[in-house]
């Protein structure tokens, strides 16, 4: 189901914005919406694509838990789509920080994941902005697979 | 009863790309089930191997979470919405006083 290669373009200033929210929460993780389009709900281009053009900020529910643990409850996912559908574009993936620690999806990850999905991951590391990687779970859940992040310009809507 | 379940979007390349399906059923947990007998790829997505919904997968019936209700063995009627929300959770291990948290 996943194509060979996964590729996610974010804007200089998304990236941006992704790495200073991680920076303002530290030590504790953040997390957020992405907001973009997909090539598999929007054939306007050709091929397979995904863009992020917004961000949706959220705040880290697991105020039990906040350096390692994040969570959006459903309310929240509905609102990010709300606010996606308002900007005509759709919810592709969720971003979150990791304090202190590597740019990788954990156990705890993989094991709350849904497909298709993009889950932005940015370190940040004594409070400075590290690594920023994305990454889909595969089919059959067992792992995911690297997405490559694109620092462009996404096309224009 | 003729039942709307709406899929949510990292779910519609398992479902043919619709964002809902029609499905004929009693209760909840009939609705679910039929719409995994229409998409058979969704079932792991939904469901533990044990054959439980996945902490992250929120069914609302309506407007109503079905935790708050009879969960799936509420029952539904003719034009009933049951929607599949997720919710999103994660996050690191990382190790302090030498010790792996949870």
């Amino acid at each position: 189901m996943l194509p060979a290669a996964l590729q996610l373009t974010l804007s200089r200033e998304v990236a941006e914005r992704i790495r200073a929210h991680g920076a303002e929460s530290f030590p504790h993780e953040c997390c957020g919406a992405l907001l973009g389009r997909d090539s598999a709900f929007d054939q306007k281009r050709a091929g397979q694509w995904r863009e992020v053009l917004e961000l949706f900020p959220l705040v880290n529910r697991r105020d039990d838990s906040p350096r390692n643990r994040f969570a959006v409850t459903a309310e929240d996912v509905l609102e990010a789509e709300k606010a996606a559908r308002q900007q005509s574009l759709d919810v592709v993936g969720w971003y979150h920080s990791h304090p202190d620690h590597p740019a990788r999806p954990s156990q705890f990850d993989r094991e709350h994941a849904w497909p298709w999905y993009s889950y932005v991951i940015v370190s940040v590391m004594s409070g400075a902005p590290a690594e920023m990687t994305s990454w889909r779970l595969n089919d059959d859940r067992r792992d995911y697979s690297p997405e490559c992040i694109e620092i462009g310009n996404p096309a224009a809507s | 009863m003729a039942i709307k379940v709406i899929i949510p979007t990292p779910l519609r390349v398992y479902a043919g790309k619709k964002d809902s399906a029609d499905v004929s059923a009693e209760t909840v947990g009939e609705a679910l089930g039929n719409l995994i007998v229409q998409f058979g790829d969704l079932r792991k997505h939904l469901y533990t191997d044990e054959g439980k919904l996945r902490s992250f997968v929120n069914i609302y019936l309506n407007d109503e979470d079905i935790r708050y209700m009879a969960k799936e063995a509420t029952p539904v009627k003719d034009g009933d919405v049951v929607s599949i929300v997720p919710s999103i959770a994660g996050g690191s291990r990382a190790r302090r006083n030498g010790t792996a948290q949870g």
